[in-house]
């Protein structure tokens, strides 16, 4: 997996991307000032636990935040040139399922339970692309084929409790790359579909948007989900990037101590069982109170110290394309 | 592990089946749901015993089937010498200071309207158990205390706990009448990843603390390896494979256990470009209508013909090594 | 998150508590609500303020009443509003004011003690039923549907019919007609709890079926019976009026808005208009006040956060 994007324009480029919510209770700063760039056809790993700001950041590029009240800002947000905050709703339509489009977390709820999956695969189809009668079932039989799923033609006429949740989730997958986006975003496609499944959509997705050409971001709190499909990753940590690299890089050196906590603090099969697992103390931050000043990892770092507290540490390059967020990584 | 041989608990061929109802008085074919068709293992005193399989495979429910909370179809318990599924009323009711649970749901799991108190003061108060408002009082304090929560917290509601600290309610909670035998049923697969250690850590440190003996259920396989001494899998309501942890992750023997373990990711770029999951072909079949024979073959890649005419024996392939498999 | 608490720290090494622990200062939720109902919900705030009104007027009619309300006042017959006579007089010469605000005491008296009995059938209903289920539940339902298939006048009409004329009477009629149909509610809110991982704990703990369901099903369905009684006393104020309206209600001479509407106020329309408006305005007065009360409400107790986890912020 070569990743030539030092030569290469980004598909996607963000600068300065600041998510809020305005509730009741607080101001709720999902996405703080965070910057990335995705280059056409590779994929990346975006992972985080809850709370850290990973889903609203792609729902943010898909403008599919309601603001509000919810509010974004952007120094840039711009997809293949264009600037994302700058269209106006109907513009947005014709890009999402289009050009962008996205898998989401749980096929249950996702696909709607009255209508046939045909008829759902064929709305998507017929907005965007102007196909009619059997060209569009040619288009949906060939789509549904390509994710793997047999017989069809009698599918497209089942109703999504009929399918186990690893055919409604391709299902989606087909929805999603009908009309050969640009961009696909898959948040946590697998994680509520057993193991066994689990690995064949992930590499379903890798190699029908290889064949597609394109760019895939993969938001999952599971290492093990990105190790195998992904070209880079990206951590994020309330609200904020604090390391990407190449996924090799990563996995081989992870310089942020978050990234090398969690790490350290996944049980292993392929390893012999330690006695104790090591763990990272306290739990991720309360988005809705104060923050501090600086690092929002103080509280759980092993490494910290005063300047950690006071100073937010800068988004730099470590090493050839490996960024890490901490004042004390050289 | 310390276990003496002594069998604390002991599930012979236990059903859990739910019925269906197809028509509104009674008439017409009688349809079941078979949760569980047959399920026999032993635990030892102190032992871990790991219970996996996937969605619909039965294992929350043989849990929940050995407690008595669902009443098992046929079959029988023994646990302190008595048969569970013949105890009623309060005979099982005292019985149940000796056996808790741990949820999975940390949301779901606490009633939203009881503080921390009383939460883990009903086990207490259900059996009586320090007799004194006072005691238990101090018992409460303590368990959290012992479970990593601040004991100020006490008066609390649920909802002003993350994730992670109610997970540890639950299990202190359980802890609450110093039971013997604790059912952890996906105890951490609602939390993060970052907290899933700390939990994990804890039901350990527990463990040897107390000499418990811990049921515990997940579909990751890389916690149950990680806490389990044996590990047993399931597939459509019955047990296909049981054995020492370190005998079963290196050398499966039922083709389902193979397949399961090929597909766990492991987080190694270069593992796991490397690794070749077996695939398995078609669905799961409705546990209203296993398949006739072995349950598994219609999704086996090495079937014969004789695995769909009779369902295999269980078998103790190697010491310790139990599975039901015609090819083994 | 703040709280005084006034207790001393268990010393970790003998794990002894040292002190007494006591709770924190918080508001009891009833008043977490009404805060929180002031906040957010203007009109729920301005219906509550009215439900407020009539039940001090009810509280207090023999206080403002200038006059008895049934006293005749010899010939002043449909008198307009005047300084003697605030709301004026009706056919025989009774103050207006005064009848109105006794009128508060039926309506309040009928409504209480109408929702009052439906709440608990319907609540006893709903629990059990969607708590035991199996035959118990079918056979209740049953009858639950068969009560829901008839008009709830029709209902009430033949109850009044058999049991006869009386306050008590009507009270029966409309909580009998009333409580089929909350049941329902109560129910499916049972059911929905009865799956929640608390009450499984709740049994793996040793708990009897009779504390779960006092302690567990009750409190967490609390919120929806209360919005189900704040709506249901805006109908029954309506449903009062409705018999009243057609002979059945609350026997003279008491004062109930219904009958002043559908006597006077009807005969008298356009010579003593007054004698419609204000018995009218006064049930719409009582019907919008509950209405908006019970959806504000059942806004704030949404039951989509599990039990109003809301109000104990």
């Amino acid at each position: 997996m070569e990743t030539t994007q030092n030569m290469k324009r980004p598909i996607l480029d963000v600068e300065g991307l600041d998510v809020k919510f305005y509730l009741r209770d607080g101001t709720l700063n999902a996405v703080r000032d965070i910057s990335f760039a995705l280059f056409p056809g590779e994929s990346l790993g975006v992972v985080g636990e809850s709370g850290c700001g990973k889903s609203v950041t792609f729902l943010s590029v898909m403008r599919l935040i309601p603001v509000p009240p919810g509010k974004i800002q952007a120094a840039t947000l711009r997809f293949d040139g264009t600037d994302i905050l700058k269209l106006s709703e109907k513009e947005m339509q014709r890009i999402r399922g289009n050009r962008i489009s996205m898998v989401f977390q749980d096929p249950m709820t996702s696909l709607n339970p009255v209508l046939t999956i045909g008829k759902q695969m064929r709305e998507v189809i017929k907005l965007h692309m102007k196909l009619k009668d059997t060209a569009l079932e040619d288009r949906c039989i060939e789509l549904l084929s390509k994710v793997g799923i047999s017989e069809p033609q009698m599918r497209l006429r089942s109703y999504p409790h009929q399918l186990s949740g690893g055919l409604r989730q391709r299902v989606m997958i087909a929805i999603a790359l009908s009309c050969n986006p640009t961009i696909l975003l898959a948040d946590e496609p697998t994680t509520a579909l057993d193991v066994t499944i689990q690995d064949q959509i992930l590499r379903l997705i890798k190699s029908l948007a290889r064949d597609l050409g394109a760019a895939t971001v993969l938001i999952t709190h599971n290492f093990g989900a990105v190790a195998g499909t992904t070209d880079r990753i990206m951590v994020m940590y309330a609200g904020k990037i604090v390391e990407t690299a190449t996924t090799p890089e990563l996995f081989k050196n992870p310089l942020h101590p978050y990234t090398k906590g969690l790490l350290k603090s996944i049980p292993r099969v392929d390893k012999e069982t330690q006695e104790k697992l090591f763990s990272i103390a306290g739990a991720p931050p309360d988005l809705m109170r104060e923050l501090v000043k600086g690092c929002a990892f103080i509280a759980r770092c092993p490494i910290r110290d005063d300047s950690c507290y006071h100073h937010l540490p800068p988004f730099s390059e470590k090493k050839q394309g490996h960024y890490v967020s901490c004042w004390k990584v050289f | 592990m310390q276990t003496g041989n002594h069998k604390l608990l002991q599930v012979k061929d236990l059903k859990v089946y739910f019925p269906i109802n197809l028509s509104v008085l009674g008439k017409g074919k009688k349809l079941f749901i078979k949760a569980v068709d047959g399920v026999s293992f032993d635990l030892e005193t102190g032992e871990t015993l790991g219970l996996v399989g996937e969605s619909g495979c039965g294992k929350s429910t043989t849990a929940r089937g050995v407690l008595q909370l669902y009443r098992p179809t046929s079959g029988q318990v023994f646990f302190q010498g008595k048969d569970l599924c013949l105890e009623k009323g309060d005979a099982l009711r005292r019985m149940r200071q000796s056996m808790q649970m741990i949820f999975q749901d940390p949301y779901a799991s606490l009633d939203p309207r009881m503080t921390v108190k009383e939460i883990i003061g009903e086990p207490m108060k259900v059996h009586r158990v320090p007799e004194k408002k006072k005691e238990r009082l101090e018992r409460v304090l303590e368990l959290m205390q012992l479970v990593g929560l601040n004991p100020t917290d006490v008066h609390r509601y649920p909802h002003e706990f993350s994730g992670g600290q109610r997970q540890r309610i639950g299990v202190a909670r359980s802890l609450a009448v110093r039971p013997e035998f604790i059912v952890c049923d996906e105890p951490v697969s609602a939390l993060d990843v970052s907290i899933q250690a700390q939990v994990i850590n804890l039901l350990e440190e527990l463990r040897e603390k107390f000499n418990l003996t811990y049921l515990f259920i997940s579909h990751d396989l890389s916690v149950v390896k990680h806490i389990s001494h044996r590990v047993a899998v399931m597939y459509l309501g019955i047990m296909v494979e049981l054995a020492e942890k370190n005998e079963l992750f290196s050398k499966p023997l039922h083709p389902y256990t193979q397949a399961l373990l090929s597909s766990i990711p492991v987080p190694d770029p270069v593992f796991e470009t490397r690794r070749t999951s077996i695939a398995l072909e078609g669905e799961i079949p409705s546990p209203i209508f296993p398949p006739p024979g072995c349950r598994f073959h219609p999704r086996c890649r090495r079937k014969e013909n004789i695995c769909s005419e009779s369902i295999p024996a269980w078998k103790e392939v190697a010491p310790g090594h139990f599975t039901a498999c015609h090819l083994v | 998150m703040e709280s005084n608490l006034q207790e001393k720290i268990i010393d970790p090494v003998s794990m002894r508590v040292e002190g007494i622990i006591t709770p924190p200062k918080r508001h009891h939720w009833l008043l977490d609500l009404f805060i929180q109902l002031v906040k957010t919900k203007p009109l729920g705030a301005f219906g509550g303020l009215l439900v407020l009104g009539m039940v001090l007027l009810a509280i207090l009619a023999p206080v403002i009443s200038p006059f008895d309300p049934d006293t005749m006042h010899g010939e002043k017959i449909v008198a307009p509003p005047s300084r003697t006579f605030y709301l004026g007089t009706d056919a025989l010469a009774r103050d207006l004011f005064s009848r109105i605000a006794y009128g508060a005491r039926v309506s309040m008296t009928v409504g209480l003690g109408a929702v009052g009995l439906s709440t608990i059938l319907s609540t006893i209903i709903g629990i059990l039923s969607g708590y035991f289920g199996g035959r118990f539940d079918t056979i209740m339902q049953r009858f639950v549907d068969a009560i829901m298939s008839f008009p709830w006048l029709v209902i009430m009409l033949t109850i009044m019919a058999i049991l006869g004329p009386g306050q008590v009477n009507v009270i029966l009629a409309l909580a009998l007609a009333g409580f089929a149909g909350a049941s329902r509610v109560v129910r499916s809110a049972v059911l929905a709890i009865k799956e929640m991982d608390y009450v499984m704990a709740a049994r793996a703990v040793g708990c009897r079926n009779t504390t779960i369901l006092i302690r567990h099903i009750l409190p967490n369905v609390a919120a929806p019976i209360i919005v189900l009684a704040t709506l249901g006393l805006g109908n029954a104020i309506l449903a009062e009026a409705s018999l009243s309206f057609l002979g059945f209600g609350v026997p003279p001479p008491a004062s109930s808005w219904g009958r002043m509407l559908s006597g006077d106020g009807l005969n008298y329309m356009l010579k003593g208009p007054w004698l419609a408006i204000f018995p009218g305005l006064a049930i719409s007065a009582g019907v919008f006040g509950f209405n908006m009360l019970g959806d504000a409400l059942r806004d704030l107790l949404d039951p989509k956060l599990t039990g109003g986890m809301r109000l104990r912020r």
